[in-house]
């Protein structure tokens, strides 16, 4: 038989069997995030109702000033306040089942429209600065460890070890101080300057300085790690020899070191996501981004169990896809991992 | 969270200081039939039922009756002042044959009787039902002519008519008006309509073409939210408003080239409660020197920069003929000690003064979120020490604040300038002690005072209805209950300029954009 086609056949075969691997390591986490997300929401509402805050001061607002107890006792019983928390979880539920996401007692509106108003703002905030941030970090890991122990790489180092441990608003307002307020270069905040329309000239004007600061301070540990994974691939068999076989150093960072560095990287991005999320909370509070991490605190003080559990279920969900995905990558470019199970 | 607020707020504030230096404002806008203005604070319903702009105001939605802004109601809906029968307990109102709704309905009787009435009907959970607790019942009389039937002669009815109607079709289902689609695509008769309504950002109102009023000349109206008062500032000094609300000493900084700055007058006060059942704050004695040792002029020019008056009842000068001059509790802290030495409080070693074992020592809550509540408390501990009275204070929540209202003492802050009975019965008539939490809370009790509010009540002739509240507040004066410390103008930053118009007012404790110098603002002209 000729080589080559055996050689494709078994190709194939065992492209099959990852292939069958992943679809198994996809339906089992899948399986696995029911459980969780359940779990998940049933401690929101718990918290919730032990929070001290009493939605009745919410839905009457400085009206409870003049309020008469008898007619709050008659509101609170019409909106049913008082039933058990495990009740209420139960409707929760069972509408989230039938597709009714149900009412938003703190933006005044459906949870459904709340999502659907709010949500895109935030995929784009999160996306543009997930995606700037791996970018970035790429880059400067690379050219950290190329130059390692020259001025670059101590400065990149440093730098990231101090970012490391800033939180994203103080990121944040020093990046208004300066970019904003200093150099007016930027808008302070918001999604549109006070008056104009919803355009995307004015939109991506707005983005620039929220999305950076998400992707800046989600940098740090991608580029340490890029950095570090690139140095300890410097040392491997396969580019020592790419070395002594006079390849050139572009390639040979490019092409040989590069991608064994980047398969934990992957991995990293995946668990990154759970920071992602609270600094997509942060950011969206300093800079009046109309997105739904900052819905997560109005949501919060009003006890406003629809919306608070659908918030705390998106991010539990973005943070399981997250390392699935990160999971999946990892099984499809190296063949050594192998699908969990 | 607040923490974190709190800290990004202040950062900000520091980083407008430097941002402030650059400033030529040139009104980007420039069609002066568009508005650009700035508030501090996002309503969350534009339900009426909900609260929503409940002292008039309302720009969405008319009332029966409106404010002129000067202690006075007069027609809106209404087509006539409304007539009082049977001791003020019968109100018959005719309407405008002439209004429509924003959707082009027509209004008429049956719209007055569908708000008044799910206003008080449990099933809609209106926040305002309180308030309506007198109505017995509304009946549509023919087409354009509504009675309310009260269950008490009730003369301060007209200032419960500026309550925004609402069209009969958006009520016909009762329910809980939470769940309400009023709460955020509002349908009224007023002069502007709602344009779009970005959460969080921004709204934008535009004129009502068929406004009973004539349609407003400003077309357009864009109100921006933006919570903290240094970034309003700043975007005001970089142009980019027609106006907003700040703290009155930051309007005067940026009150200057094409703005100027306004202070209005309200019947917004703060007082401190004493609950009149606990052994220091019940005591006569430590009640009326706690009155007199309050430097209530030192507070308003130290934490209101002077735009204040004193407040010793809680009727202002502002509302003119109910205000009785002579009710004062001048600021003297030497008579202060010496009513408190010869009631028998004795300074002991630290200061403090005890009797029969007590020590003269309370706590004063306040609003963790208001810091402006939280410097009065300060200044009023300040004052009560120098007179030998410990004062703690507590920054609370509003539950915690329900909790120990009964017995502890608390900042109060409100009012509203549309009549002396909002402004007095609830807080100080005994009827309604434990009715609800923030009625009466400090539980004071004087029947002097009861007789005159109730006279007050069921008459309807001014001078006469004045003379009452007058006497309820000699009456009070001569044995407070509370220690009311200031009422604090609201202020403004305005264009110059561009529009005319304007007409100061006396404000209810509700401001922003609905009120201020834009309260008229559907009456408003362009310059030429």
């Amino acid at each position: 038989m000729d080589p080559e086609r055996v050689n494709s056949r078994v190709w194939t075969v065992r492209r099959r069997s990852r292939a069958g691997a992943v679809a198994g390591l996809v339906v089992r986490r899948v399986v696995l995030a029911v459980p969780v997300l359940l779990l998940v929401s049933l401690a929101v509402f718990l918290l919730a109702a032990a929070s001290p805050f009493d939605p009745i001061h919410q839905y009457y607002g400085v009206r409870i000033f003049d309020a008469s107890a008898a007619d709050v006792a008659s509101v609170r019983e019409q909106l049913d306040l008082d039933r058990p928390v495990l009740a209420r979880f139960w409707d929760w539920l069972s509408g989230i089942l039938s597709g009714d996401l149900g009412m938003s007692r703190s933006m005044r509106a459906p949870v459904a429209d709340v999502l659907a108003r709010r949500l895109p703002w935030t995929l784009l905030l999160a996306c543009c600065g997930l995606a700037l941030a791996v970018v970035f970090s790429l880059v400067i890991g690379t050219v950290a460890a190329w130059r390692q122990g020259g001025w670059t790489d101590r400065l990149i180092t440093a730098v990231g070890h101090a970012l490391e441990g800033i939180p994203p608003f103080v990121v944040a307002l020093l990046a208004i101080a300066l970019f904003s307020l200093g150099l007016g270069w930027l808008p302070v905040a918001g999604l549109t300057d006070a008056g104009s329309s919803l355009g995307p000239a004015q939109v991506i004007e707005h983005l620039v300085l929220p999305a950076a600061v998400l992707g800046i301070s989600q940098s740090p540990w991608l580029v340490l790690h890029v950095r570090q994974s690139l140095l300890t691939a410097f040392t491997e068999d396969h580019v020592t020899g790419a070395r002594a076989r006079g390849v050139r150093e572009r390639v040979v960072v490019a092409r040989h070191a590069l991608p064994t560095a980047l398969l934990p990287f992957v991995t990293l991005i995946g668990a990154r996501i759970p920071e992602l999320v609270t600094g997509a909370v942060l950011v969206e509070e300093v800079f009046s981004w109309p997105g739904v991490a900052s819905a997560v605190v109005t949501a919060a003080r009003a006890a406003d169990y629809p919306l608070l559990a659908i918030l705390t279920l998106l991010a539990t969900a973005a943070v399981l896809l997250g390392s699935l995905l990160a999971d999946v990558a990892a099984v499809l470019l190296d063949p050594r991992v192998s699908a969990d199970g | 969270m607040l923490n974190r607020r709190t800290l990004i707020s202040s950062s900000l504030a520091a980083f407008a200081v430097a941002g402030t230096a650059c400033a030529a404002p040139e009104r980007s806008g420039g069609d002066p039939r568009t508005m650009l203005l700035a508030d501090g604070y996002e309503p969350s319903s534009l339900n009426p039922l909900l609260g929503y702009a409940r002292a008039g105001a309302a720009k969405f939605y008319d009332g029966l009756l409106a404010f002129d802004g000067n202690g006075r109601l007069h027609p809106a809906l209404a087509a006539e002042q409304p007539t009082p029968t049977d001791g003020a307990r019968t109100w018959t109102v005719r309407l405008r044959r002439d209004v429509r709704f924003h959707d082009g309905g027509s209004f008429g009787a049956r719209d007055v009787v569908a708000t008044y009435r799910a206003a008080v009907d449990p099933a809609y959970a209106a926040t305002i039902s309180s308030g309506l607790s007198m109505l017995a019942d509304v009946e549509a009389v023919d087409e354009h002519t509504v009675r309310f039937r009260l269950n008490i002669p009730y003369a301060a009815w007209p200032a419960r008519m500026v309550m925004g109607i609402l069209p009969e079709s958006a009520l016909a289902e009762a329910v809980p008006q939470g769940e309400s689609p009023i709460n955020t695509q509002p349908v009224g008769t007023g002069p502007y309509r709602l344009a779009e309504w970005r959460r969080g950002e921004r709204m934008v109102w535009r004129a009502h073409e068929n406004y009973w009023g004539g349609t407003p000349r400003i077309s357009e109206i864009t109100v921006v939210f933006a919570t903290d008062d240094n970034t309003r500032a700043q975007r005001v000094q970089a142009g980019e408003f027609d106006g907003t609300v700040l703290p009155p000493l930051l309007a005067e900084r940026v009150g200057n080239g094409s703005y100027r700055t306004v202070h209005h007058d309200t019947a917004d006060y703060r007082a401190i409660t004493l609950p009149a059942d606990q052994p220091v704050t019940g005591d006569p004695a430590v009640r009326m020197a706690l009155n007199l040792a309050a430097n209530r002029s030192e507070m308003v020019d130290s934490l209101l920069g002077g735009h204040g008056e004193p407040a010793y009842t809680p009727i202002p000068e502002s509302m003119g003929r109910f205000h009785e001059p002579e009710a004062k509790l001048e600021f003297d802290q030497r008579r202060a000690r010496r009513i408190l030495d010869e009631a028998g409080w004795r300074p002991g070693s630290d200061g403090i003064r005890t009797k029969d074992g007590t020590r003269a020592s309370f706590t004063v809550m306040y609003f963790a979120d208001d810091t402006l509540r939280k410097k009065f408390a300060q200044a009023f501990a300040s004052d009560a020490g120098k007179v030998g009275v410990r004062v703690e204070l507590a920054g609370v929540d509003r539950s915690e604040a329900a909790e120990r209202i009964g017995t502890d003492a608390i900042v109060l802050g409100g009012g509203s300038p549309l009549d002396p009975d909002l402004q007095m019965y609830s807080g100080l008539h005994s009827s309604m002690i434990g009715t609800g939490t923030y009625r009466n809370p400090a539980k004071y009790r004087n029947e002097r005072v009861d007789s005159a509010l109730d006279a007050g009540r069921s008459t309807v002739e001014p001078a006469e209805r004045a003379r009452h509240y007058k006497a309820a507040q000699r009456a009070y004066v001569a044995d407070p209950g509370l220690v009311y410390l200031a009422f604090i103008q609201h202020s403004y930053v305005v264009r110059t300029g561009v529009w005319e118009g304007y007409e100061p007012v006396v404000e209810p404790h509700t401001h922003g954009t609905t009120w201020g110098p834009w309260w008229n603002v559907e009456k408003w002209t362009p310059k030429e």
